[in-house]
């Protein structure tokens, strides 16, 4: 490519972050330019959210160094970066749920205070400009997540920002919002906008970045151009070396039906349908994966199945036994043994503050009589886990939130499997970790298959599905779309069912 | 070309945790500057801070009625702030001791008044049931307006405070008003049938006290009840996700904090004070929630501190009888020891770098 | 009768008032500023001893201004950039400043000549009831409305100005979003920790203010112990009542200011209730409110929902 003379818009040379004694980045590069978009791409946790957050102020470099149209500069605020033309949209809304849109995009800005009809003039004027939509006077508490991320895109370019950064912006929205925020980003970049978007879905980098950049275990290891790539490179740079997936996939021995979900549906707690109608069935030595954009029901349907969450209608029957209406502390009482790895492991699956043996304790502790608990079962069992998981940790007794996102796993799932379940549920098992202890968890996941474990694996990576399960249920807005088998399915036909496109009767598994 | 943007001159880094060598050092280190700022406050005011320091040490431990003194003060200080650990181990945030020391003490002084003929054993231990019903309940209200409407209880808590209070007012006015009471109307002085006996000079409320930093050290780190207060503390959704029923386990807890702090209120009333009055609590059930906290909600450490602060209460008695300043020194001590002690937490988690030092450097 | 009952509950809603549009500044930045009763008390000493020193009324206000804001300096600087449990900070600084202020009292009182201290006649002055040439002279309206001291037109000024900050202007607007949602404050731009220290001073500026009302006022002048006697603790309650509005705060203060004084107005034998349950009222209707508020399914003018919780940019 020819040497362009104007100056990168943004562009960042070794930039480096710690967190207490985990790095984050590591010697970061990173550049752009206007009326370019770039592609982050990076596994869950390989600190793209790191890098962007440095970028828009809220993380300060340890060392390194940020280049803003060729001058270097110090990001030390959002305002900083504000001053700079860098505008973020966070994965996590940042959002005031109790102001209007208008209060909340002109919140922080140095002009004055506007008389409300000027204001929505200006506002509508940016919507047209960009093709966006929003009611000003709506409360943000009361809009729906594609509402909300309107609104925090509206507030960058109502700064004027000219440096756009997206992270993970399409996690909770449908194909049609995504399209639709697509086109908004290619009318940015018409506009001279230079645009980051942080993303780990590869068809979604092929369909809209000019080149990708690829971070890898917090390192930039490379970035080319979308038109002289591939989903297969991508990849191979994504995690780190060239990889076929390779995962073990034991034929399933002798399944018979365990679980039976029937009618199921379950609202969440602001009133809202998670799960509509659903009905499906779980059955011994095999792993259902079960598919879906983020935030389709998947966690309601753990959750309810667990006994975590109240179904509104429909029955869940575990050989002939109804679970709805049960506690979890009910279940265990019928002799059920079920086991649940939550998708937040420290905030939900583990107390982050205790050490492990006493983490081993959250499922047993009520074993024994008398008032008191014994630990020492628990501490032989945590001991015993640190040897055959091979577990780093300076001892049993260290806070668990010490440990890396690898190990933290390995004592959440190791507990689940030594309580001896014949139905485990996991729940994005392997996001976050690395792809050797991702390969680690796949095999215990296997071996409990072995075993006649029924297993429900929960996942976001289609190929790992493909690879990993039997069959594949896919999740639609809380409705079930199908169920295929995942020896014969294809990644495609999958990804349709997933936008709600029901399959054909042909892909059905029986 | 000027950069635009400098650095500035301090940031704040989080660190890696310390261990605990290097966190109790950083708390002494606090405590040394601490007395050092209140000795400057002394010598502001004209006086020798050694001369002080040493008349309130000396003050504590002078005499054997000086430490019998000490010891009185300790005991409602001890008994208090073991409740409301139990609570704050939930991270319940129970400002409500006052209250609740009240209630237990209403509660007891029932019976105190209008059965002082029973037997005397029988009487004091039906006394130290309802003082502990009486906190009990004091403690479920806002506990079951958490668990159902999710009510703010740090404010609860503090209004509940002052009902019960007035709710003493109001029967030291009316119903219990002593009628041979001269002036200001007031509760009759118990019968001694009806208070605590001395074991060494003191109430035996100090044995109950050690009991209960026993029973509560026992309490939460040995049983399945304190392990679950700890989980739902740590994260309510890992408490439920391990099937804990948390609701009932903030009520049972509430009630529990609730009834120590009660019966520390029945100890107050019928072995120190031996009447009751609006100043049962007295403020001993705010100085309890940071006696908890300075003690990291750790019950034998419960039991130093609230000693320490009990020396400086004396002490500042004896300061005040010797130079004539006011024994509220004791509590402008206490609030600057506790000011840099707070301030000294922080360093446990984060360090401040200066400009230009740039990078975090310590990563393990 | 009734014109005497409102004109005292006017008169004992004033230290509130500060107190309680102090605290409501601290709260809309989501700091819970239990100091309220210590920065009063605070307030209370450096303006009776300043006015004592130096003969001078203004001398007396400023001191008891800056006071304030010294005192919420020390909670500004430990919850705010040290991240200290606002809990605890709170009650200290309460335990902290009343002792102080009792402290610095005894020790003037035994420097002073005749053991009491007492304001001079020239400060004095300046507290009785203002006369309006014209208006205080109306029958019933001028005493209703114009007959009291200075303070208390100050206190009314003072929580107009704070509505009007708070609700219409720009800052206020970031304030407040501060006090629900502080990372997005942050990343909208909001310099967060300025706000939240300019708030909490201002706030303990003004319960200073009402600190010295309690001092020199209450007491016509003569130095007492425990002057401000709680009623920090019951401007902590009235910031519930009134919804976290200064508007609210003025009609809210002189509701409990009333119902502070209707013991002595309540005709004797008309209604028969104990005067501790006059007492309890202002404590007991708030509780109420509190659990009221809980209650309803829908947020808005409620509690800041970031209220007691610290933040810290960085974390994760």
């Amino acid at each position: 490519m020819a040497e362009q003379p104007t100056p990168y818009a943004i562009e960042c040379r070794e930039l480096t972050k710690t967190f207490g004694s985990v790095v984050a980045n590591d010697r970061v590069n990173l550049s752009v330019r206007r009326g370019e978009i770039l592609a982050l791409l990076g596994e869950n946790g390989s600190g793209k959210t790191t890098l962007m957050n440095m970028l828009s102020g809220i993380y300060r470099p340890d060392s390194g160094e940020i280049l803003v149209n060729g001058s270097p500069v110090v990001i030390a605020s959002p305002v900083d970066a504000m001053g700079l033309g860098i505008g973020m949209i966070h994965q996590h809304f940042k959002l005031v749920e109790v102001f209007s849109a208008m209060d909340n995009i002109i919140l922080g800005t140095r002009e004055r205070l506007l008389p409300p009809r000027e204001l929505r003039e200006k506002i509508t004027a940016i919507c047209t400009s960009f093709g966006l939509e929003i009611d000003p006077e709506k409360t943000v508490c009361e809009m729906s997540v594609s509402e909300k991320q309107t609104v925090e895109i509206i507030k960058v370019l109502y700064r004027g920002a000219q440096i756009l950064i997206l992270d993970e912006p399409t996690a909770v929205l449908t194909p049609q919002e995504t399209d639709r925020l697509f086109a908004i980003l290619r009318r940015m970049k018409e506009q001279g906008c230079a645009v980051i978007i942080i993303t780990h879905k590869l068809n979604e980098v092929l369909a809209i970045s000019d080149r990708v950049t690829i971070l890898h275990k917090g390192k930039s290891v490379g970035t080319v151009d979308t038109c002289a790539t591939s989903q297969k490179e991508l990849t191979e740079l994504m995690v780190g070396r060239p990889v076929v997936l390779q995962i073990d996939r034991p034929a399933p021995h002798n399944p018979e039906t365990i679980l039976k979900v029937v009618d199921l549906t379950v609202h969440k707690p602001d009133g809202s349908v998670a799960l509509n109608d659903i009905s499906f069935e779980i059955r011994t030595g095999e792993i259902l994966g079960v598919a879906g954009v983020a935030g389709s029901g998947q966690k309601e349907l753990c959750e309810t199945i667990a006994g975590l969450c109240a179904a509104d209608k429909g029955a869940i029957l575990y050989h002939k036994q109804n679970l709805v209406g049960k506690t979890p502390a009910e279940i265990i009482g019928l002799g059920i043994s079920m086991s649940f790895v939550p998708e937040d492991r420290l905030g939900m699956g583990l107390v982050a503050s205790m050490g492990m043996v006493d983490n081993m304790l959250l499922k047993s502790y009520r074993c024994g009589k008398g008032p008191l608990v014994d630990r020492r079962p628990a501490r032989a069992l945590a001991e015993k886990l640190v040897s055959s998981l091979s577990i780093v940790t300076p001892g049993v007794e260290t806070p668990v939130r010490m440990l890396s996102g690898g190990n933290v796993q390995k004592v959440l799932l190791g507990r689940e499997i030594e309580s001896k379940p014949n139905l485990l549920i996991t729940a994005y098992p392997v996001r976050g970790l690395d792809i050797n202890s991702s390969y680690t968890i796949y095999d215990l996941l296997n071996e409990q298959k072995k075993q006649g474990v029924a297993v429900m694996f929960i996942g976001e990576d289609l190929d790992v599905l493909l690879e990993l399960s039997d069959r594949i249920l896919v999740l639609c807005h809380g409705q079930v779309t199908g169920v295929v088998d995942a020896r014969t399915a294809t990644k495609e036909q999958i990804g349709l069912m997933m936008t709600g496109e029901f399959s054909g009767k042909g892909g059905v598994a029986s | 070309m000027s950069t635009p943007h400098r650095e500035p001159l301090l940031r704040v880094v989080s660190r890696p945790e310390k261990s605990p060598r290097q966190i109790l050092l950083l708390r002494l280190e606090s405590v040394l500057l601490s007395l050092a700022a209140g000795g400057v406050f002394i010598l502001i005011i004209g006086y020798n801070p050694f001369a002080i320091y040493g008349t309130i040490l000396q003050g504590a431990f002078r005499s054997k009625m000086a430490v019998q003194a000490t010891v009185k003060y300790a005991i409602p200080l001890v008994i208090a702030s073991l409740g409301v650990t139990l609570a704050f181990k939930m991270r319940f945030w129970n400002i409500g001791a006052e209250g609740q020391i009240t209630m237990g003490a209403v509660f007891a002084s029932y019976f105190a008044l209008f059965c002082s003929g029973w037997n005397h054993w029988l009487l004091l231990l039906v006394m130290m049931a309802a003082g502990m019903i009486g906190g009990a309940l004091w403690g479920l209200i806002p506990a079951l307006c958490k668990v159902r409407w999710n009510t703010n209880e740090t404010l609860l808590t503090l209004m509940l405070n002052y009902i019960a209070t007035h709710i003493v007012a109001y029967l030291r006015d009316g119903p219990w008003r002593d009628p041979e009471a001269a002036g200001f109307s007031k509760i009759a002085r118990f019968d001694k049938n009806a208070s605590l006996d001395k074991v060494f000079g003191v109430h035996f409320g100090w044995i109950i006290a050690l009991l209960l930093v026993v029973a509560v050290f026992i309490y939460l780190g040995r049983t399945k009840q304190g392990y679950e207060i700890a989980v739902v503390g740590e994260s309510q959704d890992t408490a439920r996700y391990a099937g804990m029923n948390v609701r009932r386990i903030i009520l049972r807890t509430m009630a529990l904090s609730g009834a120590v702090c009660g019966l520390g209120g029945m100890i107050q009333a019928t072995g120190a004070d031996i009447t009751l009055t609006t100043a049962v609590a007295g403020g001993v059930g705010f100085t309890a929630i940071i006696v908890a906290w300075l003690a990291q909600l750790n019950a034998p450490m419960i039991l130093v501190v609230s000693l320490l602060f009990s020396v400086l209460e004396k002490g500042a008695g004896v300061v005040q009888s010797t130079y004539g300043l006011s024994s509220n020194c004791s509590a402008v001590l206490q609030g600057v020891i506790l000011f840099f002690i707070l301030g000294c937490e922080f360093f446990v988690r984060y360090t401040i770098v200066p400009r230009g030092k740039g990078g975090n450097r310590h990563a393990a | 009768m009734l014109l005497k009952f409102l004109v005292a509950a006017v008169a004992a809603g004033t230290p509130l008032l500060f107190g309680t549009v102090g605290e409501i500044l601290n709260e809309r930045v989501g700091h819970l500023n239990l100091g309220v009763e210590g920065m009063m008390a605070i307030g209370a000493c450096a303006g009776f001893m300043a006015g004592y020193l130096t003969d001078s009324f203004a001398a007396a206000l400023l001191a008891a201004f800056l006071a304030g804001i010294l005192a919420a300096l020390i909670y500004a600087v430990l919850t705010v950039s040290f991240l200290a449990n606002q809990n605890v900070t709170g009650l200290t600084l309460t335990i902290f400043g009343v002792g102080l202020s009792n402290f610095i009292g005894v020790l003037m009182i035994s420097r002073s000549e005749n053991k009491t201290l007492k304001l001079p006649e020239t400060i004095t002055a300046h507290m009785r009831s203002i006369s309006i040439p014209g208006l205080s002279d109306l029958p019933v309206v001028g005493e209703l409305f114009f007959s009291y001291n200075p303070f208390v037109y100050l206190g009314i000024a003072i929580a107009l100005a704070v509505g009007w900050y708070l609700h219409h202007t720009k800052i206020g607007l970031n304030v407040r979003a501060i006090g629900e949602n502080p990372a997005a404050a942050d990343a909208a731009g909001i310099q967060v920790v300025r706000l939240k220290y300019c708030n909490i001073l201002l706030g303990g500026g003004i319960c200073g203010i009402g600190g010295a009302y309690c001092s020199m006022i209450i007491n016509s002048g003569v130095w007492i112990s425990d002057s401000v006697g709680g009623l920090g603790w019951i401007a902590v309650a009235l910031v519930i009542f009134a919804g976290w509005k200064p508007g609210a705060a003025i009609a809210g203060s002189f509701l409990f200011g009333g119902l502070r004084v209707l013991k002595y107005y309540v005709p004797k034998g008309v209604i028969d209730i104990p005067i501790a349950f006059y007492d309890m009222l202002p404590f007991l209707i708030t509780a109420l409110v509190l659990i009221a508020g809980s209650m309803k399914k829908r947020r808005g003018a409620q509690i800041p929902a970031s209220l007691g919780l610290n933040y810290f940019r960085e974390e994760r």
